[in-house]
């Protein structure tokens, strides 16, 4: 069976190691690396990396060699919606307030699932935001500002 | 004898009002997530992890280790009802204990699994205790060497014997290491790894790698699979087992929670190994093996049993030495730091309060499991049926406000969502993030204790292998490592992980 590098595991697990490991010691070692007896602030860091680095060969090795292939399903739109559900609340819960931050949250969340029916997501926002806001702002007693307009 | 001194002042401790109701929070929470396929453990103590810091640190840790064996408890339910392990841990209740219950057996299934826990539970109590002190006497005494080659042993063999490929596993545990280091160095004052971005020389935020890394990530990859889940509830009716069911189960608990115990303190073999390894054994020494997969009641009791002793035995390395052995633990030591106790074997003589009211509250713990959880059954079941579509986005909603409330800040979300996308990569890619965890906790005191260990000896790096404990730890590392690589016995684990 004829497995292309870019869906071989373990030769993608090891570029990533070696692309981390490499760049660990690049970086690590503009920091002064001191002596066995005086560790400087570079010393663990660029061990680590050549560490990383060689396992990252070994595991590339590997990978030539197996040829096993990545499984599982992906949903794209999970991966890119998930993390940006939570970027927006991250900028609106600064710029904004905790409830159009939350329900900016929820609503992107639930849009990355393969099921998604407008009035079901549009109950549970209503009831997720009156339940956190009544819990963490009024019961913890969180210092967020609800609304813009209540900053 | 002062081990029942310091149990009934444990008891003290964990039966007060307020410890009550966070240990029963925590068990609650924990079988209801136990019971909700799509989201463990591990998931769920990294999203309360802020909420625990606003209460007293022996209740914050009562609440978190409440749900760590709430969950197993949670799991075995649904694998008896409906044929559905709530966590990994109970995959092997399913054979029995399924059969069970469309015997109409489900009632006493269900008794046997909460006894056989409750037993192994008081059984772990007592060792903890017995065994506890002397370890922590001992770990006292050690100086950096024997600290650095302690943690290189624990790191090692927890990613060695852990689910998936070895070497994969140890580059994720390096890894770890590597992003323990990024911040401020306490020695020199110079920020490390920190991009020129202001946020990240305090470090970067145990609470958002966790959350990132076991929820987010775990979410992303649950929305990959599509979803299928039957509720097929047979009728709880008749709870108690008879005199013969009671008769059969007790010596597979007692083999169940020995076994459990032991693995329990390996680092790196989780609840799941020690379950099906108390299945294989209860097989074995069975008079009618055949009776295995049809309904034994000896294939419920000893895995029950089994994967709460370990669960609990877990705890020993990490209260008494400061080590985690698993993810979990892990958790618990980051649960800990934050709330600014160093954990170590100093915790036991320094905080007794917190030591023997963990211990005296897992006790506590695995009764109210018992008294609370067998009637309510029916509305675990009744849970099962809410959609993972609904539960999700408020998991998110849980996780972005817990992250936000730690610093106040922007940034840790920002972060939270990269180690997300991170997260999923790597569990793609079958790079296992609980090593790395492991590692990202034990990072700076590693550093820290190398540096100590090395300007004792003046540089000289033999001095891991010249002081006869940090050999002996050497030593036992290398022989795991060796016996890993042995080819018959990587292959039978690869059967059992598989």
């Amino acid at each position: 069976m004829k497995v292309g590098l870019l869906e071989n595991k373990d030769f993608l697990s090891g570029l990533m190691f070696i692309a981390i490991g490499a760049g660990a010691m690049f970086i690590g070692s503009d920091y002064p690396i001191g002596s066995a007896l005086r560790m400087g602030p570079g010393y663990f860091p660029v061990a680590l990396g050549g560490i990383i680095f060689v396992f990252g060969v070994y595991t590339l090795v590997q990978g030539l060699i197996k040829k096993e292939k990545l499984v599982g399903a992906w949903s794209v739109r999970a991966l890119i919606l998930l993390p940006v559900a939570f970027v927006v609340f991250g900028f609106l819960v600064d710029h904004g307030g905790f409830v159009p931050a939350l329900v900016a949250l929820v609503f992107i969340s639930a849009a990355a699932g393969s099921e998604f029916s407008f009035k079901e997501v549009l109950i549970e926002i209503v009831v997720l935001t009156a339940a956190s806001v009544g819990l963490f702002i009024y019961a913890l007693e969180l210092p967020y500002p609800l609304f813009p307009w209540s900053r | 004898m002062d081990l029942f001194h310091n149990l009934i002042f444990g008891f003290g401790v964990a039966l007060s009002l307020q410890n009550l109701w966070f240990c029963f929070i925590g068990v609650f929470l924990g079988t209801l997530i136990g019971v909700l396929p799509g989201i463990g453990p591990l998931a769920t103590i990294a999203m309360l992890l802020p909420v625990t810091f606003n209460v007293a640190p022996v209740a914050a840790m009562i609440m978190l280790a409440g749900i760590y064996y709430g969950a197993q408890y949670g799991g075995s339910t649904t694998a008896i009802l409906v044929n559905l392990p709530g966590e990994v841990s109970s995959v092997v209740t399913c054979i029995d204990g399924y059969q069970m219950a469309r015997q109409g057996r489900a009632g006493p299934a269900l008794a046997i699994s909460a006894i056989g826990s409750f037993i192994a539970g008081t059984i772990c109590t007592m060792f903890i205790a017995l065994f506890g002190p002397p370890l922590a006497e001992i770990a006292l005494k050690f100086g950096a060497p024997e600290y650095f080659s302690l943690m290189l042993m624990g790191l090692v063999t927890a990613s060695v014997l852990a689910h998936g490929d070895m070497v994969k596993s140890l580059a994720m545990v390096v890894l770890g290491l590597l992003l323990g280091v990024v911040g401020t160095d306490v020695n020199s004052g110079m920020s490390r790894f920190a991009f020129g971005v202001s946020e990240l020389t305090d470090g970067i935020s145990f609470v958002v790698l966790a959350v990132g890394m076991f929820a987010v990530a775990e979410i992303v990859d649950n929305l990959g699979e599509t979803e299928e889940r039957q509720v097929f509830t047979s009728k709880v009716t008749n709870l108690w087992p008879t005199l013969k069911d009671m008769r059969m189960s007790i010596g597979p608990i007692l083999r169940g929670t020995f076994l459990g115990a032991f693995m329990g303190i390996l680092p790196g073999t989780g609840p799941a190994i020690a379950s099906f390894s108390s299945y294989m054994l209860e097989k074995k020494v069975a008079k009618d093996p055949s009776q295995f997969g049809k309904g034994a009641i000896q294939g419920v009791a000893g895995p029950e049993a089994a994967n709460n002793a370990d669960a609990q035995c877990k705890f020993i390395p990490m209260l008494t030495l400061g080590i985690p052995s698993s993810a979990v633990m892990a958790l618990m030591l980051g649960a800990l730091t934050i709330q600014g106790i160093a954990p170590g074997p100093q915790v036991m003589t320094e905080k007794p309060d917190l030591f023997w009211g963990l211990i005296a509250s897992m006790w506590v713990g695995n009764f109210m499991l018992v008294v609370l959880n067998l009637p309510l059954v029916g509305l675990w079941v009744s849970l099962l049926k809410v959609p993972y579509r609904i539960l999700f986005p408020a998991i998110m909603a849980f996780c972005a406000i817990g992250i936000y409330s730690v610093n106040n800040s922007d940034f840790d979300i920002y972060l939270a969502a990269f180690i997300g996308v991170l997260g999923f990569v790597w569990r793609k890619l079958e790079c296992p993030p609980a090593p790395l965890l492991l590692g990202f906790v034990l990072g700076p005191l590693m550093e820290e204790n190398l540096r100590r260990a090395l300007l004792i000896s003046r540089g000289d790096a033999t001095v891991f292998f010249t002081r006869p404990i940090s050999l002996g730890f050497m030593i036992a590392t290398a022989m795991i490592v060796i016996l890993m690589i042995t080819p018959a016995i990587r292959k039978k684990r690869e059967q059992i992980t598989d």
